[in-house]
């Protein structure tokens, strides 16, 4: 069941907002969608659940396009969040997973037992409006997730959350794909997508910048960070060739070099020169190839 | 068909459950019950006791006629001849030991003349009753001293005899005219007040659901159509509820007070007998023209993103309803007027206008035809745009709500195909 995205433009009149955008999503992975606001990362998603027609290309679901007789195959957590105020938060997961084609036993059954996974199990009878808006996110959650979707949509799933919340989650995104969830999510954040996703995708003004597996993208991306901490003066480093950024720290400094080799040289000139504390070469981080790639940073 | 029946059941219960249709509902049963009773409730606050009218007759030959011709036509007042002085009349008035005090003397012409006191001269009614008896008693006065016999008197009150009759085969009699006028009342009302409290429902409900945000689960799990119309539905069976039971209601305290009402209310409105094609005509307008504002109801509060807009959106098609039910109403007396006729065509107006006609003159069917066909049709071609709106309003949020966002919603909404 791989979802294919092939050559898909999106134009609102004369503004594009995605540009030839082909992908590839594997079934049972984790595709990580980044890019910054207004990069075309919702306007695909809606594509993708046909929400919004498609100006020029193709998406299919293995092999099918996607339509509304799915849509008991498919989750989707929107961006915006929300949820009916007035109802309780079990009206309002049976109802929307009434929606998806469940039962209301089953949905009641699953509800019970994702409050329980997520820690809140005395919000069953409560007001939607009486929640905070982390907890109002966690029912969300659930409402895109309880009736075991294979295909699952995370628009910025992690956002608004605090750190104990946000492992909760990706603990049950983590479960999901082990169930044979097919899972794309987007994020401005960095950590998530290295730490989640096998595959990922830069978009940047609509066209993908990036693409591909994270550790293909990390290792063709060639450039690696170098920390040297030392007792002597490593100022030369700054201009040295192969050297893209240089940085100061009170230690000593952190580099981008071009490649591998470049650390070589840049050790045996510092042999001799004095007390080496810390030499380390490591591959570069998602958000060095972000800002690289995209040309700012959105953290 | 499924989500339909999930997403019309879900806005038939939660509306049925809130707090704002039970308190109306409520409201409604109470007017009800009132008016129902009115003849009651105004007899619980007038008090029964019988007005005294104290009257000084100077000339002694008019209280009794006067006491007689009162006492035949009002129970509750009694003419007590006073023996006092004016003064002393005027006090007991005062006093509240009489309700008025009238003095009643000859002139030179031997006609009677009258002065009437009281606390206050506010309450018209007793004054104009009161001038009105002694009216007629100057009126006979005056013709037994002109010597006119009392049998040529009568023949000179006796009202004309002025009858209409229709020279039209198929046209309708004045009884059916009046039966028919008042279904038709009833029917325009009810029309406006669906069109107006329901339309406003589903706006709002849009409204609430793209404002709450959860409008894109929804149309991400149904499509756009689907949950546009189980939505309509779903508030025409809310209305119907509501409109049954208040009927349901009406008709049992009716049948418990059916003495009172034999021969009142019931005969002016003309429940007779009408011939039961009107109340076909009658459900079909009254369904249709429900579908058609909540059609545009839904399309309109599909562009807003807050609630607070919906009011703003609201008013074209208030406009709409009002126009349309005061050409019917100004219709009723004139429903052959050329602008009734053409307005009757147009499908906004036509659930109204058209079954005003239907119920007031003899309609060619082709013209019925004609109406409905244009109604349905529009119908049909609003539920095409107002789809197409639909599905890209509801993801729009944005300040303004105009006609621009028409256009872009349909925009967002178009099919591109290369």
């Amino acid at each position: 069941m791989t979802l294919r995205l092939d050559n898909v433009t999106k134009r609102y009149g004369t503004q594009l907002a995605v540009d030839h955008l082909s992908l590839e999503i594997p079934e049972q992975e984790m595709f990580g969608f980044l890019g910054g606001n207004g990069a075309g990362k919702t306007t695909t998603f809606r594509m993708i659940l046909g929400l919004l027609d498609i100006t020029e290309g193709d998406i299919t679901w293995d092999g099918q396009k996607i339509n509304y007789d799915k849509s008991h195959l498919i989750g989707y957590l929107p961006e915006e969040r929300g949820l009916y105020p007035k109802l309780t938060v079990k009206d309002q997961i049976v109802y929307l997973s009434k929606l998806r084609g469940m039962n209301k036993q089953d949905a009641l059954k699953e509800l019970e037992d994702w409050l329980e996974q997520l820690k809140v199990p005395e919000y069953m009878n409560k007001k939607v409006e009486e929640l905070s808006k982390g907890n109002q996110q966690k029912i969300q959650f659930i409402s895109a997730v309880i009736h075991k979707p294979k295909l699952l949509i995370l628009d910025e799933p992690f956002s608004g959350l605090d750190p104990v919340n946000v492992e909760l989650l990706k603990k049950a995104v983590v479960n999901l794909k082990r169930q044979g969830t097919s899972i794309v999510f987007s994020s401005h954040r960095m950590e998530h997508v290295e730490e989640l996703c096998e595959h990922l995708c830069i978009l940047h003004k609509g066209s993908p910048v990036v693409k591909g597996s994270l550790r293909d993208i990390k290792r063709s991306f060639g450039k690696k960070n170098l920390i040297v901490h030392g007792d002597m003066e490593l100022g030369f480093l700054e201009s040295y060739p192969g050297v893209v950024k240089y940085k100061r720290v009170a230690a000593g400094c952190e580099l981008q070099i071009e490649n591998e080799d470049v650390s070589q040289k840049i050790f045996s000139e510092l042999h001799g020169k004095g007390f080496v504390r810390k030499f380390e070469l490591e591959e570069p981080s998602l958000n060095d190839i972000f800002i690289e790639k995209v040309g700012a940073s959105y953290e | 068909m499924n989500k339909f029946w999930i997403i019309m059941s879900h806005t038939y219960m939660t509306k049925l459950k809130a707090k704002s249709f039970i308190i109306s509902t409520a409201i409604a049963f109470l007017f009800i019950i009132g008016l129902v009773n009115f003849q009651s409730i105004i007899d619980i606050f007038s008090s029964d006791t019988t007005e005294k009218i104290a009257v000084i007759d100077e000339s002694d030959a008019l209280t009794e006629t006067l006491s007689m011709s009162v006492e035949a036509t009002n129970e509750d007042m009694e003419i007590v001849p006073f023996d006092g002085t004016e003064e002393d009349g005027k006090q007991a008035v005062q006093d509240e030991e009489f309700e008025a005090l009238i003095v009643l003397s000859l002139n030179e012409n031997q006609l009677p003349e009258a002065t009437y006191y009281a606390n206050n001269i506010s309450d018209t009614s007793n004054q104009m009753f009161f001038e009105q008896q002694l009216q007629q008693i100057k009126v006979a006065i005056a013709t037994q001293q002109s010597g006119i016999d009392a049998q040529a008197f009568a023949e000179i009150n006796e009202p004309i005899a002025f009858d209409s009759v229709a020279l039209d085969e198929t046209a309708k009699t004045s009884e059916e005219l009046n039966q028919a006028r008042g279904i038709v009342y009833i029917m325009l009302f009810v029309l406006y007040m669906a069109v107006l409290s329901y339309g406003q429902m589903i706006m709002t409900d849009v409204a609430n659901e793209k404002s709450s945000r959860v409008m894109e689960i929804l149309v991400s799990s149904a499509p756009a159509i689907t949950h546009m119309f189980a939505k309509i539905v779903g508030i025409a069976l809310v209305g119907l509820t509501q409109i049954v039971s208040l009927i349901l209601v009406a008709y049992f305290l009716i049948q418990s007070k059916q003495d009172e009402f034999i021969g009142g209310m019931f005969e002016y409105l003309g429940f007779g007998d009408i011939s039961p094609s009107i109340y076909i005509y009658a459900i079909v307008f009254f369904l249709l023209g429900y579908l058609l504002y909540a059609t545009l109801a839904a399309m309109l509060g599909s562009l807003v993103s807050r609630v607070e807009d919906a009011g703003q959106m609201m008013m074209p098609m208030i406009f709409l309803v009002m126009i349309a039910f005061f050409i019917a109403i100004f219709g009723l007396n004139a429903p052959t007027a050329s602008f009734v006729t053409v307005t009757s065509f147009i499908p906004f107006f036509a659930p109204m206008i058209m079954f005003m006609r239907i119920g007031m003159l003899d309609v060619p069917l082709w013209e019925v035809g004609l109406s409905l066909g244009l109604l349905v049709g529009t119908i049909i071609l609003l539920a095409v745009i107002g789809a197409r709106v639909y599905k890209g309003g509801v993801l729009m949020y944005g300040r303004s709500s105009s006609l621009k966002d028409i256009k872009k919603a349909l925009a967002l909404s178009k099919r591109e195909k290369s």
